[in-house]
């Protein structure tokens, strides 16, 4: 396995086909002619320096972004023509986090849930498990407002599996949180692909994360996939011993320069806004 | 219908719960009935045009309408930059079902704003005409709060952040708000000013109030019901077109 099996055909065995992708945004090319494919029931990990096109890709795969060409599937269905199947059959964890702080966990949950057709008493039920899962239970009532870090991330977990997706996408899911609350995540994400089959698409900066969690990586640089298999062949490949430093031998160690997009001024403006970001 | 409910609900709680808000929107409302109904009561009297506060009211709960309704439609750039909208566009729903659940709330919202306007004016002395259209005085309400709502969300759905709010402020909402009537009486006014209260659909909604509660009008309850139901279907349909080619 590598990056030939790229244009291999689809094949009953996948969930995701890429493949030809490429997203232009004006002159600039985010994603360059990538194609990959992700196993049913497979942990796969997207590893990528700042800029490289990963939230660009999770972004195409989930609808949220047109590609200028090529072709993706999900489970069978087309993002561009077919959203709405696509749609219900993944679930997601965005970078940022994307719950609605004026709302108690539990009205999270419930939005969700209204949204995605998932009927009343199973949705009751589901959301009770999933909390209870998460640990967060006990603090259902709470506004999403109070909950750390780490909090918010397990409540976005248990959400984005409450209609039951085929595939989890989670872009960059750990930043941020500590050791003990990225182990506990991982337990739960792990034992879930395995007794669900969920299979599991993760971005990540972290390399010894990948590297114990993920059956096959691809890594991917100025928007093309540059390698990609399982962690031992990566590092046979390379010749190193350590999946970091395969991976620095296969993106260069020049620093990536990230422009402060104007998110990061609207978030200091809520700051000043909300004076201090907290009440 | 249950996508639009939700949405719907989502908006309400939030403005249940953020009481500092409540307050807070209604420091502006209070300061133009105070300092203008008071301040320019004598000379309005004198000036033959009767009781400057009867006047002034309905200008005023349109006023606090109208900035309601723009802010929410508005507050969809915070949803989107703060990822909240996401959310709701992966979901297998459609976008015009969340642009309508949305916009419905925002306007549910400044209406009630309106509504509380109207309970301050009658602890200031206000009293309306007829009490039985009351009813009619909410239809209309809701009616200004949702072109609006819908206004904001056509605008907020072009923007990427709040760099244009200023400009949003000092460009649309002020001169809305300042050309409508609600502060003066719209007859016999420079030719220029005349056109330019004329093509100010808020000028209709502060009509159709004032008709309602003290029973004077410019332009006519029919006249009024027809601009706004009009310029409500136009905001309402350019609102869901630009909502829906927002790409997060």
């Amino acid at each position: 396995m590598s990056t030939e099996d790229v244009n291999r055909p689809k094949a009953d065995g996948t969930i995701i086909n890429v493949s030809g992708l490429i997203k232009k945004f004006g002159e600039f090319t985010a994603v360059d002619n990538i194609s990959f494919s992700v196993k049913r029931g497979e942990i796969f990990a997207f590893l990528g320096p700042n800029g490289a096109g990963k939230s660009t890709t999770i972004k195409m795969l989930t609808t949220l972004l047109h590609p200028t060409s090529g072709e993706i599937t999900l489970d069978g269905h087309n993002p561009v023509i077919d959203s709405s199947a696509v749609r219900r059959s993944f679930g997601i964890v965005f970078q940022d986090p994307s719950l609605d702080d004026e709302l108690t966990a539990w009205e999270n949950m419930e939005f969700h849930g209204v949204l995605y057709g998932v009927e009343k008493l199973l949705r009751r039920k589901r959301i009770e498990e999933l909390m209870k899962f998460v640990e967060l239970w006990d603090r259902r009532d709470s506004l999403v407002k109070e909950f750390s870090g780490g909090m918010k991330r397990r409540l976005e977990i248990a959400r984005g599996l409450l209609h039951h997706p085929k595939v989890m996408f989670l872009d960059e899911p750990t930043l941020g949180l500590d050791p003990q609350t990225r182990n506990h995540m991982w337990n739960y994400l792990k034992e879930l692909n395995k007794s669900e089959g969920v299979t599991v698409f993760f971005t990540t900066h972290y390399m010894e994360e990948a590297d114990r969690v993920a059956q096959r990586i691809a890594i991917i640089d100025h928007g093309k996939i540059v390698a990609s298999g399982s962690s031992t062949e990566l590092k046979e490949r390379t010749g190193k011993s350590s999946l970091e430093e395969a991976f620095l031998e296969l993106t260069g160690k020049t620093i990536r320069e990230e422009e402060a997009g104007s998110i990061d001024h609207l978030r200091s403006m809520r700051r000043m806004w909300r004076g201090g970001g907290k009440k | 219908m249950k996508t639009i409910y939700i949405l719907w609900l989502r908006q309400i709680k939030r403005y249940l719960r953020s009481r500092s808000r409540i307050v807070g929107s209604l420091g502006q409302p209070l300061l133009f009935l105070l300092a203008l109904g008071y301040g320019l009561g004598s000379t309005f009297k004198a000036a033959g045009e009767g009781n400057y506060f009867t006047f002034l009211a309905p200008g005023v709960i349109g006023m606090s309408i109208i900035f309601t309704a723009i802010f929410s439609g508005i507050e969809l750039i915070w949803d989107r930059q703060f990822g909240f909208l996401k959310e709701t566009m992966v979901a297998p729903v459609s976008r015009l079902n969340i642009m309508v659940g949305r916009t419905l709330g925002g306007a549910t919202v400044a209406t009630m704003q309106g509504l509380i306007v109207f309970f301050i004016t009658l602890f200031f002395g206000f009293r309306p005409e007829n009490w039985a259209l009351l009813p009619v005085l909410i239809i209309f309400m809701l009616l200004v709060a949702l072109l609006f709502t819908a206004l904001g969300t056509a605008i907020a759905s072009v923007l990427e952040d709040m760099q244009g709010f200023q400009l949003i402020m000092n460009f649309l909402v002020m001169p809305l708000f300042f050309l409508s009537g609600a502060l003066f009486p719209i007859e016999n006014l420079p030719s220029v000013l005349t056109v330019l209260v004329g093509i100010d659909p808020l000028s209709y909604g502060i009509d159709s109030f004032r008709s309602i509660l003290s029973g004077t009008a410019s332009f006519g309850l029919g006249l009024d019901l027809s601009v706004l139901v009009i310029v409500t279907l136009f905001c309402l349909g350019l609102g869901s077109y630009l909502f829906s080619r927002i790409e997060v």
